[in-house]
């Protein structure tokens, strides 16, 4: 089944409106997703980042409608190539899913079914979604290995997951995601759990991957260094809300929001060897039952009284915006 | 593997040898066999002649050599009431209670995987509140009145099923059988539900329990993003995780459950191995309560055996080898 064809050739993978995410607990709202935009163009990467429980891996559900009660997507649009996902059937969905928009979760140990071998999880992925015989789904699955680096993949396809180190089982989910060469690739923190070879070894492997086939890929972390060697764009998230998006180099070179600024300050690096390390002062404030107002004020070192306002999501700067009345702009442009 | 099985036999034998002193020196506490056995007007003399011909004189240790001895050679005895080898007595009787307990088993699995299933995919739903109300039921009624009530109910006031006996069976290999004879059946039916009324609430609840821990883990939604349809999700990744502890637990059970159905056999008249204990132990024969005691200590042996052994097929991680 096929999309309606109503996608400019040229326009975005994907485009995120506006959108909310929330969780109806017991205890109150929980508001993951709370106001976030971006856009994701053709083989481009953006990189999502921000502190832990600040709703990184929520909005990646959100998007390939994953989202499990108590939680509810509760405004907003994700425009993949032009439509709207809301209006799609839970079939239809079901169509895009592992085919065209693609997942690899944050971690590896738990992604990959104890029980069930490797070769079942991905023969399983290729017949889902293309009408092909179990030796020709069998092929692309060993191609799919191959692809990722896995050594002697007619062998391995034979394993179960236990049999696998945590860098091997990552690399299995990202040979699964590929199978289908998907458009759209959503990598929540996927290399978090490795070290640091390996690391590298799959951040050049992903940009190959968008460079040769055009797929868009979301890159989320925590990692600001990963982001300025991989990202082309980043949003910075905080509390539920993108606080900060654009090219990735102005942004880190130059930071409009305050909490940018921090994270960015945070960061260890060689230019500034030897130099304290700053961080940002006091707690992730919780996402139940947020004040109105900037979320960020409590921690801030340029709130005023005028933060207690709700602060919009504004064009500072020709594709760069930011979530703050008094952003570093002045700085911004100098830079 | 073979590592594991020769450390297991081993231990096994250990068991075994203990077992049989509790259960021979237990025996031996219960009563004294000989005012049953012997006819009051017997004179003192036919009566030390009795008590020797029953071995009954010796010290209890070496009473207990001398069935050890025998006992290597396979021979538990006789029965002093029905005069023929103890072991004879008692596989005679296994087979019927064997398919009490496997029918029991199956009917246990059959209702209580989809009821548990079905209950943990739908947690608020009135009908998945209603299993888990009765399955509480089966739990708390005792065995034996739920099987006097089916027989109120099926055989004395409908009618439709036979209250007593095993009815028709079928002989393979020198045992006879129920389960191949429509007749046989109808006279398992209310047994073996009434054995089974307990397992199927464990399993409803394992089920459910497992369903519901198992639909929150990643894999299921890493599954559900590679676009896999609802059914592939539950019936093969779901499904095949929860697997594994019912197997266990149900493996586990089996043991107990021929145990358990000493009081099903005597409600039912079912001809089975727990019917003859109940017998023997009225008469003190001594014989077949030791003898029936050691063949349920090898079949706890047995069974858990077997249920490792499944354990490691159904789930990869488990690894039968002889490390410690
Ligand atoms: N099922 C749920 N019920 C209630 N709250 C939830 C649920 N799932 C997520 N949340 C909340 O949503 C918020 C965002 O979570 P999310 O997992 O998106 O954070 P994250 O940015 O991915 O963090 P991390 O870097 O630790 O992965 C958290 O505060 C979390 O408590
Ligand atoms: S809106 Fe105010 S408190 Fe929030 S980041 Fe900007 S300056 Fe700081
Ligand atoms: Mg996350």
């Amino acid at each position: 089944m096929s999309l309606p064809a109503v996608a400019a050739p040229g326009g975005p993978t994907l485009e995120v409106r506006n959108l909310r995410t929330h969780f109806f607990t017991r205890a109150g709202v929980v508001k993951a997703v709370d106001d976030v935009s971006f856009t994701v163009e053709r083989g481009k990467v953006m990189g999502l980042v921000g502190e832990s429980g600040s709703g990184k891996t929520v909005t990646g559900f959100s998007i390939i409608g994953l989202v499990d009660p108590p939680g509810r997507i509760t405004g907003g649009q994700v425009l993949f190539q032009g439509t709207d996902l809301a209006s799609l059937s839970e079939a239809e969905m079901r169509n895009l899913r592992g085919n065209r928009i693609a997942m690899i979760f944050q971690d590896p140990m738990m992604t990959l079914n104890p029980v069930l071998r490797i070769d079942t999880q991905m023969i399983e992925t290729v017949q889902a979604h293309a009408r092909v015989s179990r030796e020709e789904a069998r092929q692309r699955a060993r191609d799919a290995l191959g692809q990722v680096g896995i050594p002697s993949p007619d062998e391995r396809l034979r394993a179960y997951p236990h049999q696998f180190s945590g860098g091997m089982r990552q690399r299995v989910a990202i040979a699964i995601a590929l199978l289908h060469k998907p458009e759209l690739i959503i990598a929540d923190e996927p290399t978090t759990a490795l070290d640091v070879t390996i690391q590298g070894q799959i951040l050049a492997e992903a940009q190959k991957l968008c460079a040769q086939f055009g797929t868009a890929l979301i890159w989320i972390t925590h990692d600001l260094s990963v982001v300025a060697g991989l990202a082309d764009d980043i949003a910075v998230m905080y509390a539920g809300k993108v606080v900060e998006s654009g090219e990735v180099g102005a942004v880190l070179d130059a930071p409009l929001h305050p909490y940018t600024a921090g994270l960015i300050g945070s960061v260890p690096s060689r230019n500034r060897r030897g130099a304290p390390l700053s961080q940002i002062p006091g707690m992730t404030p919780s996402l139940l039952n947020l004040p109105a107002g900037c979320a960020f004020r409590a921690r801030c070192p340029r709130a005023e009284s005028r933060c207690a306002e709700p602060p919009p999501f504004a064009e500072y700067l020709p594709g760069r915006h930011a979530r703050c009345i008094h952003p570093y702009i002045e700085e911004a442009v100098r830079a | 593997m073979t590592v594991f099985l020769l450390r297991r036999l081993l231990q096994a034998g250990g068991v075994v040898l203990v077992m049989s002193l509790l259960v021979f020196v237990g025996v031996f506490a219960i009563g004294d066999p000989v005012e049953i056995l012997i006819s009051p007007e017997a004179d003192q003399i036919e009566r030390e002649r009795a008590v020797k011909a029953l071995g009954l004189d010796l010290p209890l240790w070496q009473q207990y050599l001398v069935f050890l001895g025998k006992a290597l050679q396979g021979d538990l005895g006789r029965s002093f009431v029905f005069n023929e080898p103890a072991l004879q007595l008692i596989l005679q009787r296994m087979p019927a209670t064997l398919e009490l307990a496997l029918g029991a088993t199956l009917a246990a699995l059959v209702i209580g995987l989809p009821l548990g299933l079905y209950a943990g995919l739908r947690p608020h739903s009135p009908v998945s509140r209603g299993i888990m109300a009765t399955s509480i039921l089966g739990f708390s009624l005792p065995t034996f009145w739920v099987g006097l009530m089916l027989i109120m109910v099926f055989a004395v006031q409908l009618g439709w099923l036979p209250s007593t006996g095993r009815g028709e069976t079928v002989e393979i290999l020198g045992t006879r059988w129920s389960f191949l004879t429509r007749d046989g059946l109808a006279h398992m039916a209310m047994p073996a539900l009434n054995l089974a009324l307990f397992k199927i609430s464990l399993v409803i609840r394992l089920t459910r329990a497992g369903v519901r821990e198992t639909m929150l883990m990643d894999y299921v939604k890493f599954a559900r993003a590679k676009g896999l349809s609802p059914s592939r999700v539950t019936f093969v990744h779901v499904f095949k995780n929860i697997l594994i502890p019912v197997v266990t637990v149900v493996g586990l059970e089996f043991g107990g459950t021929i145990a358990f159905s000493v009081v099903t056999e005597s409600v039912f008249a079912w001809p089975g191995m727990g019917k003859l204990i109940i017998d023997s132990i009225n008469v003190l024969d001594r014989p077949v309560m030791v003898a029936y005691l050691m063949i349920i200590v090898l079949l706890f042996i047995t069974i858990n055996l077997l249920v490792d052994i499944t354990y490691s097929v159904l789930d990869p991680r488990v690894r039968l080898e002889g490390k410690s």
